[in-house]
């Protein structure tokens, strides 16, 4: 139905779809081209584009290196995406080692007032997830990891 | 990695040729600004106008290399683009480096 006067941009609907990988060092880059190729739909701004291709980059990252640690014995990464009205959720589901302790690291800011020498060059990922994300939940199920999160974009213009 | 390198007296550019400096590229990236900046005078000006894509690994990659680099010699970063500004940013790293628009800024202040 046409509305008028209505911003048609994120009017698209898009269905929910799953991107499935194995684990590996150019597996990354290879479902963030596949589900930022599936968003097509939405019309992403590169704002958008970029937030969501980091985010997803940080949790894929982190899955290829501390759940599928071992390079030898590649695991299945399997990707959901369902947009709604408050944004874009995504599932990420993995067969590799749980979170240490059960839980997500918290991603606290790092001290960046130290020498250069002994400034940081790791521990931002999960600080990115964190500041760009919302609702970001992770769970044990079974022998699966399953991470959600919600990004806030496409979400259609208020009436 | 290809980056490709333009020595002056006091300076030199390295620029990225690739348009991502992800997990999977940081540690080559590392190996080639070691070999390429080995001889480099006191300031290093990183042009990463190509570059449409770090993660937090890349970003490590470049924290990195202004380390090693320092203390004898800066590392200067031109030309980002907004997703890689943003990275910076949100990490606020963007404190630490000297951050130009453009390759042509950063070349400006070299002169002064």
């Amino acid at each position: 139905m046409h509305r008028p006067g209505r911003s048609t941009r994120h009017s698209a609907t898009l269905l929910p779809f799953d991107v499935y990988i194995e684990s590996g060092e150019f597996a990354v880059r290879k479902a963030l081209r596949k589900v930022l190729d599936g968003l097509e739909p939405l019309g992403l701004d590169l704002e958008e584009a970029s937030t969501v291709e980091l985010v997803l980059a940080e949790a894929l990252n982190n899955i290829n290196e501390h759940a599928y640690p071992d390079p030898q014995a590649a695991g299945l990464i399997h990707i959901h995406c369902l947009h709604s009205a408050d944004g874009l959720h995504i599932r990420i589901n993995d067969e590799g080692y749980a979170m240490p302790d059960g839980q997500a690291p918290l991603g606290m800011a790092q001290n960046l007032d130290v020498p250069d020498s002994e400034l940081p060059e790791g521990g931002f990922g999960w600080f990115l997830i964190r500041d760009l994300a919302k609702d970001v939940c992770y769970h044990r199920v079974g022998k699966q990891n399953q991470l959600d999160l919600r990004l806030a974009v496409a979400i259609p213009a208020p009436a | 990695m290809e980056v490709s390198a333009k020595t002056e007296d006091r300076f030199c550019v390295v620029s990225v040729m690739h348009q991502r400096i992800d997990a999977a590229a940081a540690l080559e990236f590392k190996e080639a600004m070691r070999q390429t900046t080995a001889d480099a005078p006191n300031v290093v000006i990183l042009d990463l106008h190509r570059v449409d894509f770090i993660d937090s690994s890349g970003l490590g990659a470049i924290v990195a290399t202004m380390k090693h680099l320092a203390p004898q010699r800066s590392l200067v970063l031109a030309g980002l683009t907004p997703a890689v500004e943003k990275v910076f940013k949100l990490t606020r790293m963007d404190s630490v480096f000297s951050v130009f628009n453009t390759l042509d800024a950063a070349l400006s202040a070299q002169s002064v």
